[in-house]
């Protein structure tokens, strides 16, 4: 790993190689993500993308007490608590790398801007990158551009809404019955109530 | 004469070969697959949203159901991301357990495997034979669980408790005679792990059994051998892992490579294949329970001659002893503490793998210093596996598809999460 490491820093510099957990991350540009992931399979033999995600930083660092509880359940203490640790990027692709031939791993991340949800796919060097990144739009609206073929996949057929962004509610927007009358299925608004049991708290 | 034309065939999603809840829109020239498009996501529950609204113990019991035919592997994952951050050292006991029941898992998953890819075939006697074998192995996570299936029994710092020192016995009832209960409860009289030992002695057996069924049966191999055909070099650029990647012919096994819990010091070969066919993922995975059945057979012979304790004793994570907190303040507190709020991990994240039977089953965690995770991602070894069938069933025939996805082992629950 520390082999790696070393040829990390020399390939893109000090700054974007990290190294936590026993864990290397690489924190690259959205923009140069296809150069950079070619050359992370071409000349450092990562030859298996084990793994692609979507993350939403809109809530990080934020402690609950702030109104996300209910009224009924945690109503006595709330205090808001605003985050120091905000992050500047809201959105973030996340791309798990396995080296087969030299037996290592790499997380290589790659914050979008504010302005848009492009980033470019990576299905031309890794093709299982194909419904990952399917995935990824599906549950966070990452537009991956050049994909040629990014439909929903997880969510139901004509679902509204990215359900792992932070600001979606747990409990969703719309619920499903069937309606004698009508015979048919129908979408209403939600009816339940969000209900926190557990409140997030963060503890140094 | 008018021009033929392709037409599109709907597969599923309530198909008994379809494995669950999958929907194949199937594009025919003829019989012959021109385009496969799986439509996933009819079992999507959303357990990655519901595991940021929970405490990390409580999320154990959703990683049951994610693969749920292999559901101490996943918690496996889960419970060593979360030591793994907060850098928790695992009893050697529970380390052994954890192995035991990984293996026991993989045996499980890979009969029930074997069970529905021969029935999908046409091979009925293999599943119920199979099914037979895997009734013992539930029994036994009955016994240390006390669930059937899902079995929430790894935590993090070790496991819920130690092995039980009996075997529960079948009850007498007005189906089952006297003689007959004798017979059933022979191998249950003495403790969970002399239960496990008999059936590791056994068991070698009863996989010989089903490959007399199968591996020579001439129906068999027409409809295996060639079919699906993946070489290395595909193999990886599809992500495939565990038998898939082993049957192209690949040496990577994450609990050779990167070894996990105690693996390292127990002795196990690496079955890989050459074409790269069904037939040769077929192979692997029956040689696969044989290694499994051994590495069983070496826990089970550690833990009879070593005790200790299965629960690191952290009690910010893992519950005090019930006696001590009837007279003592801080267990009290901790116990309190631990099953309101829970725990809180450092800042950071990290991504942990296990070699779960169907291959690389990872989970990716963020936090960001709560008691609850930030993002949980989980890597899913079927996802990739499913979303190769269009490559894999080009050109085959339509009752070839059956035969791909039986040889995938598909699972909905890992898939759909």
């Amino acid at each position: 790993m520390k082999k790696l490491k070393q040829q990390l820093i020399k390939a893109f510099g000090t700054k974007s190689v990290n190294d936590s957990f026993n864990e290397l991350t690489l924190t690259i540009d959205s923009s140069s993500v296809v150069e950079v992931c070619t050359q992370l399979r071409d000349d450092f033999k990562f030859d298996i993308l084990i793994d692609l995600s979507g993350i939403d930083y809109l809530s990080y660092g934020e402690a609950d007490w702030d109104g996300n509880a209910s009224s009924s359940g945690y109503g006595r203490a709330r205090e808001i608590q605003l985050s120091e640790k905000k992050q500047s990027n809201r959105f973030g692709v996340i791309y798990h790398l396995l080296s087969v031939s030299n037996n290592n791993r790499l997380r290589v991340k790659a914050l979008l801007p504010d302005d848009s949800l492009m980033i470019k796919t990576v299905t031309g060097i890794w093709n299982s990158a194909d419904w990952y990144e399917r995935e990824a739009f599906d549950l966070f609206g990452i537009l991956f551009e050049n994909h040629t073929d990014l439909r929903r996949i997880l969510t139901d057929y004509g679902f509204v809404g990215h359900p792992l962004r932070k600001d979606f509610p747990m409990i969703g927007e719309v619920e499903m019955r069937y309606d004698e009358e009508l015979g048919r299925v129908v979408y209403e608004p939600v009816s339940i109530e969000p209900n926190v049991n557990v409140p997030r708290v963060i503890r140094k | 004469m008018s021009e033929m034309r392709n037409y599109t065939l709907n597969f599923g999603p309530q198909h008994p070969a379809a494995h669950g809840v999958l929907r194949l829109i199937l594009e025919l020239d003829g019989e012959v697959i021109e385009r496969a498009d799986p439509h996933i996501g009819l079992l999507h529950r959303g357990t990655e949203k519901l595991a940021e609204s929970k405490p990390y113990n409580q999320s154990i019991g959703y990683m049951d159901r994610l693969d749920y035919v292999s559901m101490m592997c996943n918690e496996h994952a889960y419970v060593m991301a979360i030591e793994k951050m907060l850098g928790l050292e695992v009893p050697e006991r529970a380390k052994y357990i954890r192995v035991m029941f990984d293996e026991i898992t993989r045996i499980l998953n890979h009969l029930m495997w074997l069970g529905t890819h021969a029935l999908d075939v046409g091979a009925m006697s293999v599943f119920l034979y199979a099914f037979r074998e895997r009734e013992k192995l539930i029994d036994c996570y009955e016994a240390v669980s006390g669930s059937r299936m899902h079995a929430t029994y790894y935590r993090p710092g070790g496991v819920y408790r130690d092995l039980p020192d009996k075997m529960p016995q079948y009850l007498e009832s007005k189906l089952r005679k006297k003689e007959e209960l004798k017979e059933m409860n022979k191998n249950r009289q003495g403790s969970l792990l002399d239960f496990i030992s008999d059936f590791s002695e056994n068991f070698p057996e009863s996989i010989d059994q089903y490959s007399g069924l199968l591996t020579d049966n001439r129906i068999w191999k027409q409809r295996l051998v060639n079919i699906g055909v993946v070489n290395a070099d595909r193999a990886k650029q599809l992500g495939f892992t565990g038998p898939m990647l082993r049957g192209s012919g690949v040496e990577w096994d994450l609990r050779k490579t990167q070894p996990y819990s105690v693996y390292e010091q127990l002795e196990f070969d690496i079955p890989v294949g050459v074409t790269g066919d069904c037939y040769d993922r077929y192979l692997v995975r029956m040689e696969e329970m044989r290694q499994s059945c051994s590495l069983v057979k070496q826990c089970v012979r550690w833990l009879k001659s070593n005790s200790g304790p299965v629960m690191s004793d952290d009690h910010k994570v893992s519950p005090p002893n019930r006696g001590d907190m009837k007279d003592d303040m801080e267990s009290l507190i901790h116990h309190f503490k631990l099953f309101t709020e829970g725990y809180c991990l450092p800042e950071g994240e990290v991504y942990s793998a296990v070699e779960a039977p169907k291959g690389e089953f990872g989970v990716y965690l963020v936090s960001d210093g709560a008691n609850k995770p930030y993002r949980i991602k989980m890597r899913a070894p079927g996802f990739p596996h499913l979303a190769s069938i269009d490559e894999m069933a080009k050109g085959h025939m339509l009752s070839d598809v059956v035969t791909i996805i039986g040889t995938q082992d598909i699972v909905f629950g890992e898939i759909d999460r």
